[in-house]
């Protein structure tokens, strides 16, 4: 095979373990950046990395509880089978990780130490510090760097994807793509192209991602012809650190290793945090959620995060919204040892040392559920068949989406620590399906060189139409600022149907409105201008897949969360009365299950996305209510219990009377 | 720590900022300076002091220019981009507060690109020759491959204390800026040539200029690694010929600029006693 060649798209987690087990296969990889793939977005990863280990395992845990507590706390919205897959390869990627070098934090006897993330009852994150995601990246990095130095792969790091290239038949056979230097736009011919291009988070103009992540090459490819899923779910981190340019994440494991979130129980108290007494502190999480306490998954500590402030205005600063997360019961000792990397960045842009003052945070858009419509193919376990070319592929044979780009793997809500391993798992999960989609084809070395000119042609032609457009008038950051805006208040925490639409009505003028930018640098030397320019144009059509999908889903789900639509909690008290409503609740659960248990899939109809609702695969779990903090909610897990019973009952007698018929 | 009231605070702020940026067009085209003008704002840093040149695109007399470039990634120091020079130091603009530096002076900010890089444009360096470095030392643990063989050795907490650190070098390049012996490698493509045989001038260039302090210490983590180890002799190979560690000055200056605190002048002493093991070793063996 010694004339085919694979393009990918990012070196992020996912990119980099793709490049390497391709490489690893024998498959010469080049491999396209917008920064050093040592730069990517995957450094601000702060937490860890989720597997069941030899610990948890004799506490009762395992791989299929991974699976559980991964799709109960995605809401039930994803695929089961890719999922399943993942949850038993984690303890694989840790061991992988670990023989790369990664400096995991250890126990005093040399094993990896663990500690709890949201969602789950057990300690099963592994973690460098509080700069997980920097330390897998590196030792990825370093890979990729072995397998450079030896020739099989060849980087292009300041480069832009501007679009797959396809074929006649619609199958994809390389791309085109942007030196962002000397800004010549050329083709990568390839037998197989892979997207891990990372989140969106740019659409809501500041957000806890780096400045890469517009979601544009997903964007491309969706205007391509790829598909777009569950776009409506943006997961709003509970803690970040408010600022001028970008929300600063503030990691998980900081309530992972004891932070605790709290506000004075009076409004506008003025006191200094320290000096207010331990019985007039509201913890609201633990008091409210007392299994999981401060450890809730993150839609719901961040709804309560932003109601406690909006709501009942027990935020703790007068000028921003915000509440404090305390770490100072802690130790100097155990902090710098295990969460130094989030402390220093708490410190260096705020001033003031976590270890003695109380930190003050409120939410921030940090990832993106939703992306590329991608498939796969289950075995008869419930799990992928290994090598299959269908696993990660977009609607457009032979190009494949990773990690955060892909909207496989985290459902309505991701859980802490497992975004790094659903990106590590998916690029190293693809190398076998690639090899033998490859096989399978004619090589692109062999296609005619036409096609790959016509593509360049109309890439040129945006670019130089954007370059000559002088009088267009429109400034592409002032209209990024505004779409960040409208994106942030219609469409994050708490959403509402008249104030989508309005969003969407003005998201698409603004799309046309940014069409007439003009540049303030009409040159062809590093011109970041019309860099930024194309992007923010790629922009909308995920925004408006966000915004479509948000609106029409008329329920509440993980991320996405519509008080007019939402399940109440039970009211009465009489325990038959309350009984009846729980009956009626869980009618009502089964009824909405019916209608929205679906992904929502967007194709690109031009001018603006077409969504239709898609079956999920449930064959392994059956949805359940997901009832954290619910009022009601034993009585509600009581009936629900009965019902699973009675169907299981009858699942168990039904197949004798079908005998005969099959 | 106490914050003061809304109105004191008012009273300190400017209303505007005046930034001075040394611009240039190209490779290889003569440097200038440039005057530009933007709105205060409460928690700015540098990087939101460009992102207002880039959107105003004009300079304070009122002309019209195009935006400066410059490189940023993650905002929050640690992905290593947005490197410069700030005030006549070496820093990351995400992390250059503008309230702190306005305290040190009141009238103006200085950015610079880092000058031991040749200028791509503005403040956009070409780092190339830092990730060649790594290659030089081959700053990677050999496995044997990617197929699931169990989990990596055990490692004590202590030598995970003393490797975390190290590992934490995001390639910034604030050790190389501040480097005396560091010195700047600049290439002109020639007319007509390739991107590629652009690439292996450069590369070729690099080989024997002095490898720097983040590559020595890169070079001291992996030969702690139980299995990187196996690579000791070819990193001391390399410490030991033209530009490795007997270009060091031991001015120290890399240790005092590293935003990440790495105790770069330590891995540079074990390298140096290394070294001496390696070539008197060297001497014996043959």
């Amino acid at each position: 095979m010694a004339s085919n060649r694979v393009l990918v798209v990012g070196g992020g987690l996912a990119g980099l373990s793709a490049t390497m087990k391709l490489a690893e296969l024998g498959i010469p990889v080049d491999l396209l950046s917008l920064t050093p793939v040592k730069r990517s977005h995957s450094v601000c990863a702060q937490g860890g990395i989720n597997s069941v280990n030899d610990q948890t395992r004799q506490q009762g845990d395992n791989e299929w509880n991974h699976f559980d507590d991964t799709i109960y706390g995605g809401d039930f919205l994803q695929n089961q089978p890719p999922v399943k897959e993942m949850a038993y390869w984690a303890p694989k990627v840790i061991d992988l990780m670990d023989r790369l070098g990664v400096t995991f934090n250890r126990t005093p006897e040399g094993f990896i130490d663990r500690r709890r993330f949201g969602g789950t009852l057990y300690k099963r994150t592994a973690f460098a510090g509080a700069t997980t995601g920097q330390q897998l990246l590196y030792a990825l990095d370093e890979q990729v760097r072995r397998h450079e130095a030896s020739g099989l792969v060849k980087k292009y790091e300041f480069w832009d994807f501007l679009g797959p290239v396809l074929d006649d038949a619609g199958r994809c056979v390389g791309a085109v793509a942007q030196d962002m230097v000397s800004m010549q736009i050329r083709s990568f011919p390839a037998d197989a192209v892979v997207v891990a291009t990372g989140g969106c988070g740019l659409v809501y103009g500041r957000s806890t991602m780096s400045v890469f992540c517009t979601g544009s090459a997903a964007s491309r490819c969706f205007q391509a012809g790829a598909k777009y899923g569950n776009g409506e779910f943006i997961q709003v981190h509970p803690t970040a650190i408010p600022g001028a340019d970008k929300l600063r994440l503030m990691s998980e494991s900081a309530r992972g290793e004891g932070g605790r979130v709290w506000v004075p129980r009076k409004p506008n108290d003025t006191r200094p945090p320290k000096s207010i007494p331990e019985s007039e502190r509201y913890y609201f999480l633990e008091e409210r959620f007392p299994k999981y306490g401060n450890l809730v998954p993150r839609d719901i500590a961040t709804r309560e995060i932003f109601n406690i402030c909006v709501n009942e205005g027990l935020s703790v600063d007068p000028n921003r919204m915000c509440v404090y997360l305390d770490l100072t019961h802690i130790s100097r000792a155990e902090l710098d040892r295990k969460l130094g990397g989030i402390l220093e960045i708490y410190e260096k842009f705020q001033g003031v040392d976590p270890r003695d003052e109380p930190m003050k945070i409120f939410p921030a858009v940090h990832y993106s559920m939703g992306g590329l419509w991608v498939d796969y193919e289950a075995n008869s376990e419930g799990g992928l068949v290994p090598g299959s070319p269908r696993n990660q592929c977009t609607s457009i044979p032979g190009l494949y989406a990773i990690g955060e780009c892909d909207y496989q793997y985290h459902g309505a809500n991701r859980l802490g620590a497992n975004s790094l391993l659903s990106c590590i798992f998916s690029g190293l999960f693809i190398g076998p399906g690639i090899v033998n989609w490859i096989k399978s084809n004619k090589a692109s070395a062999d296609l005619p060189k036409s096609l790959y000119e016509r593509a360049v042609g109309v890439e040129e032609a945006r670019h130089k139409k954007l370059l000559s457009n002088t009088n267009g008038g429109e400034n592409p950051y002032l209209i990024h600022q505004e779409l960040g805006d409208i994106m942030t208040r219609s469409a994050t925490v708490v959403r509402y149907n008249d104030q989508l639409i309005d969003a969407y009505s003005k998201v698409t003028q603004m799309a046309e409105q940014a069409s007439r930018c003009s540049l303030a640098d009409t040159g062809n030397w590093t011109n970041q201008n019309v860099i930024f320019t194309k992007a923010l144009q790629d922009m909308f059509p995920v925004a408006e897949c966000i915004l479509k999908g948000a609106l029409m889903r008329d329920e509440s789900r993980g991320a996405h969360y519509k008080p007019d639509f939402s399940m109440p909690s039970l009211t009465s008290t009489d325990p038959a009365a309350r009984r009846r409503e729980a009956e009626q609740w869980c009618d009502a659960f089964d009824e909405n299950t019916r209608k929205y248990l679906k992904s929502s899939v967007c194709t690109w109809k031009g001018n603006e996305p077409d969504l239709k609702f898609e079956d999920i695969d449930t064959r392994l779990l059956p949805p359940r209510p997901r009832l954290y903090g619910l009022v009601g909610a034993e009585v509600i897990e009581q009936v629900w219990k009965e019902r699973a019973e009675a169907k299981a009952r009858e699942k168990a007698s039904a197949p004798k009377e079908l005998v005969g018929s099959a | 720590m106490i914050a003061s009231g809304p109105e004191a605070d008012q009273k300190r702020r400017p209303s505007k900022i005046n930034v001075r940026v040394l611009r240039q067009d190209g490779p290889g085209l003569p440097p200038y300076w440039e005057r530009h003008r933007v709105d205060y704002e409460p928690d700015m840093n540098v990087i939101s002091v460009l992102q207002k040149i880039a959107a105003q695109a004009r300079t304070s007399e009122g002309k019209s220019v195009t935006p400066v470039a410059w490189d940023c990634g993650c905002l929050e120091e640690v992905c290593g981009s947005c490197t410069m020079v700030i005030n006549g130091r070496v820093r990351q603009s995400c992390s250059a507060l503008v309230d702190r530096l306005l305290e040190d002076n009141p009238d103006e900010i200085e950015l610079s690109p880092m000058t031991k890089f040749p200028v791509v444009r503005d403040l956009v360096i070409d780092r190339s020759r830092l990730f060649h470095s790594l290659k030089r030392v081959q700053a990677w643990v050999p496995v044997d491959g990617y197929y699931d063989m169990g989990a990596g050795p055990r490692i004590s907490r202590d030598a995970q204390e003393q490797n975390y650190p190290l590992s934490q070098c995001m390639s910034c390049g604030c050790c190389l800026e501040a480097c005396p012996q560091f010195n700047k490698v600049e290439l002109q493509r020639n007319p007509g040539e390739s991107d590629e045989d652009f690439t292996k001038r450069k590369e070729a260039a690099y080989e024997t200029e002095f490898i720097g302090a983040h590559a020595i210490s890169q070079a001291m983590l992996f030969n702690s690694h139980p299995v990187a180890k196996s690579l000791e002799k070819e990193r001391m190979e390399t410490l030991t010929s033209t530009g490795g560690i007997q270009a060091c000055g031991n001015a120290q200056n890399c240790v005092s600029v590293c935003p990440k605190e790495i105790p770069l002048t330590t891995s540079i002493a074990r390298a140096g006693r290394a070294a001496t093991v390696y070539a008197f070793k060297k001497i014996f063996d043959r």
